[in-house]
């Protein structure tokens, strides 16, 4: 055989084995989602919705859970979303000048994003629960929440106001307009498409955390709603790790069926994201 | 005239107040670091008057929560070593070929539908994965490994590279692309296939980059938490068995969060010295990532 | 000294950016309702001086300006200046048309929104009024919710100068206005500045040396950062002092 056919089929056979380790992960995730659907589908009804969880797995239900997911994401999304947006805008589009404290922030944001998220939960712990005595409640795991999405955040925010064209903000001076005007009524109606997109992928990662808050303490079996800020809570993601955690297999089936609906959860946040990205980047053309 | 200039004031104010709250959301960053090392560094100080440090990194027991306490970090962070060495195993493979493929070989096409369904892995909670591995990959691994403990590392090890694997793949492409198309055509022009190209030339001149990639992908599975708490157990051990129940430094932290330790004991005191070992971890991989990063941007500029 | 007919005196300015030396010198009078342009190959500064008179070149971070510029009375770069008062007074019309997505009348209330006007009637008024002064208002006045980008190019151009009008400037800088347009819209355009110079300044500049000629009173050529020679228009294009003036407009360079 000859070099150059050699090359060729050494060449061939590459090509298979990068097409086959891409298929890998396309397998994989729909061998995830068959086996869910397998295990859990069966379980999903009004009543499991709707229900407290029971030691009898057939009677359990997700229903604190659910609620604490709901009211877990409405507070994290209030307090995270000013809070990131002001600082990506502060960073964007305050700081001309490269000085010693942006640096110093923009370092320290990169480097946050990698923290894991279990420390976060010991943040939470030592701050909110212990220095704050904010306890186990709704409110800590929010802010704790919020900590740790809020890089996300202002990343996804100062890569949306990068991608306002600089010709807006001069038209925008060149009548008066101050800093804020120009930023407020001019910049952030353009970037904000770009900002929702990056806030909701956030608060769909937030969504799916477990850790942090079973380090702050969140509660594993809870029998009632919450009705405030300061009240105990737990969320889906604790629910299904409880049930899953147990040996009967009935709270597996449980635990696949509350999977099912933290994925559909999901699937909604990220749906919206995709579309609002869509809907929005065809709008405007410079 | 005059009132223009009382509204430019009145203006002037507010423009300064704004200034001040958008600093202090930015600077929020900066406290939160402060809050990480504290919250960690008290709790730690007052571990280390009570445990010496030296038993802390010598010891290869850690039984905090039994009568006869040892506490050497070691079995935690061998424990820990094993789930991310056999993610890095299959996430970096996998990962670097799949970058490979999107890449160099395949269709516009292909990318733009294969690359979002990818990226789909990375999103889904990870007690998900958790569930995955226990209840379905370890039972499937059994079959072929009768030796195979319930819980174990191999699992959760193969599990988390998955996870991690559109992290690596996304990452490493992006480097990829970053290469000028000058450089490939150069080799094509010279009769170069597409596999010389891209292992001779794309990869060694994306390298910084992947291994940037890589380096993140070491420390995301070094942080991950529910996977093995879930599937990996709760015995601390000090092997690099993959077939037997281990404990992570992580997987310990929820452990005594899920159980009824008082604070300020010295079991509760051991997930803040556990947790200040995961973030030196952690972040030196992450500052030695982000250095390879703008390592790689600068060559490309 | 004081010359009522004298809106800037600019007096040796030099510009950087780092350390690139990019004004040399300069000096000149511009002249009340009068239309100054700029003219000069690509790079020459000119385009960099016309945004000192408005200080537009605050936002270049590496910028740096020595020098003094007077409007009437007032040093635009003296600490107790407010640039924001500076650009209400003196407006700007940008190289490519540049109007915010959103309709048109809301492009040019704004301007007149941010400084706390709301009475929809006045606003009414003065945005039909700059319409018409920008000669834009009959081809839009049925469509005013329409969104400022569906407009065409030399469309968008004057809702943009509209827009400066709206907010009564005294004087109106204009970058380039016509190198994204067809002839056409640049014929409208040179007769609107033509227009616009009995009640405003203008300052303008191009690359065109023909629109120089047809629509200023006065021109300057720069080169290199240097101001080359600054004159009356007609005495530049018919007998221009220097030679390398001559060069240009002739057309033997640029």
């Amino acid at each position: 055989m000859n070099r150059l056919a050699y090359n060729k089929l050494v060449d061939r056979f590459f090509k298979l084995a990068a097409l086959a380790a891409t298929i890998v992960g396309l397998v994989f995730l729909f061998t995830l989602v068959w086996d869910i659907a397998h295990d859990g589908a069966g379980r999903i009804s009004w009543s499991f919705l709707t229900s407290f969880p029971s030691r009898r797995p057939e009677r359990a239900g997700i229903l604190s859970a659910l609620v604490g997911t709901i009211w877990i994401m409405g507070l994290t999304a209030v307090f995270a979303f000013p809070i990131g947006v002001g600082a990506g805008v502060y960073l964007e589009e305050y700081t001309k000048k490269k000085n010693l404290i942006t640096r110093l922030i923009e370092i320290n944001i990169a480097n946050l994003a990698g923290v894991p998220s279990i420390i976060y939960g010991l943040l939470g712990l030592g701050i909110f629960v212990r220095a704050l005595s904010l306890e186990r409640s709704l409110l800590t795991g929010a802010l704790t929440l919020t900590l740790l999405i809020l890089p996300i955040i202002i990343i996804s925010t100062r890569e949306a106001l990068k991608a306002v064209p600089f010709s807006i903000r001069e038209a925008s001076y060149a009548l008066g307009a101050t800093r804020w005007q120009t930023t407020y009524r001019q910049v952030l109606p353009v970037a904000l498409p770009g900002i929702l997109t990056g806030t909701i992928l956030a608060l769909s990662r937030a969504i799916g955390e477990t850790a942090p808050l079973i380090t702050i303490g969140a509660l594993t079996y809870i029998a009632f709603l919450p009705e405030s800020v300061f009240d105990p809570f737990t969320v889906l993601p604790i629910q299904i790790f409880n049930w899953v955690s147990r040996p009967q297999k009935g709270f597996a089936v449980n635990a696949a069926a509350a999977i099912i609906v933290l994925l559909v959860l999901t699937l909604i946040l990220n749906s919206i994201a995709i579309y609002l990205r869509h809907r929005f980047q065809r709008r405007i053309r410079w | 005239m005059k009132s223009f200039l009382d509204r430019r004031s009145r203006q002037r104010i507010f423009e300064r107040g704004i200034h001040a709250a958008l600093l202090l959301c930015a600077s929020l960053s900066i406290f939160t670091t402060i809050g990480i090392i504290l919250a960690l560094f008290f709790e730690t100080f007052d571990f280390f008057k009570e445990v010496s440090i030296i038993e802390f990194l010598t010891d290869t027991q850690w039984t905090p929560l039994f009568v006869d306490k040892h506490f050497g970090i070691l079995s935690l962070v061998a424990g820990t070593f094993i789930v991310s060495l056999i993610a890095m195993c299959v996430a970096i493979p996998l990962g670097i070929l799949c970058a490979i493929y999107l890449s160099e070989y395949s269709s516009p096409r292909f990318r733009e539908v294969v690359k979002p369904i990818l990226e789909v892995l990375a999103g889904i909670p990870t007690v998900v994965y958790g569930y995955f591995a226990l209840l379905f990959v370890t039972p499937l691994l059994k079959s072929f490994i009768p030796g195979l403990s319930g819980f174990n590392a191999l699992s959760p090890g193969i599990v988390m590279g998955i996870m991690i694997l559109p992290m690596v793949s996304s990452m490493s492409e992006d480097a990829m692309h970053a290469v000028p198309s000058s450089l490939r055509e150069g080799a094509y022009a010279l009769g170069a296939t597409r596999f010389q190209v891209a292992t001779k030339v794309v990869v060694p001149a994306a390298l910084s980059g992947i291994m940037s990639s890589f380096v993140l992908a070491v420390s995301r599975a070094v942080g991950e938490t529910m996977i093995v708490t879930i599937a990996a157990g709760q015995q601390p051990r000090f092997s690099l068995n993959p077939l037997v129940p281990i404990e992570t430094i992580t997987a310990y932290i929820v452990q005594v969060s899920l159980g009824d330790t008082p604070a300020g004991t010295i079991e509760h005191k051991t997930i803040f010295a556990a947790g200040m070992t995961l973030f030196i971890f952690t972040l030196a991989l992450n500052l030695i990532s982000n250095w390879l990063k703008e390592r790689f941007r600068e060559e490309y500029r | 000294m004081v010359d009522n007919d004298i809106v800037f005196q600019i007096s040796n300015i030099n510009a950087w950016y780092g350390e690139k030396h990019v004004l040399k010198d300069i000096s000149m009078r511009i002249k009340q309702r009068k239309v100054t342009a700029l003219i000069g190959p690509s790079g020459c500064g000119k385009s960099t001086f016309l945004r000192c008179l408005n200080r537009m070149n605050d936002f270049i971070h590496n910028f740096r300006l020595e020098g003094r510029i007077l409007y009437k009375a007032q040093d635009l770069y003296s600490p107790e200046t407010d640039p924001i008062e500076v650009r209400r007074t003196i407006g700007m019309v940008f190289q490519r048309p540049n109007p915010f997505p959103k309709s048109i009348y809301n492009n040019i209330a704004y301007g007149l929104q941010i400084f706390g006007i709301k009475d929809r009637a006045k606003l009414d008024a003065i945005v039909e009024d700059s319409l018409r002064k920008a000669a834009l208002w009959d081809e839009v006045k049925d469509n005013l919710g329409q969104n400022g980008l569906a407009l065409s190019g030399g469309q968008q151009q004057r809702l943009c100068i509209a827009r400066a009008i709206a907010v009564n400037p005294e004087v109106i800088l204009f970058d380039e206005p016509c190198s994204a347009l067809d002839p056409v819209a640049t014929a409208k355009i040179e007769d609107l500045i033509m227009e616009l110079k009995n009640e405003y300044t203008v300052v303008i500049v191009t690359h065109n040396m023909q629109q120089a000629a047809r629509v200023s009173d006065y021109t300057g050529f720069f080169m290199l950062g240097d101001l080359v020679e600054f004159d009356d228009t007609k005495k530049i294009f018919t007998t221009p002092a220097n030679k390398l003036t001559e060069d240009y407009i002739t057309g033997r360079f640029g």
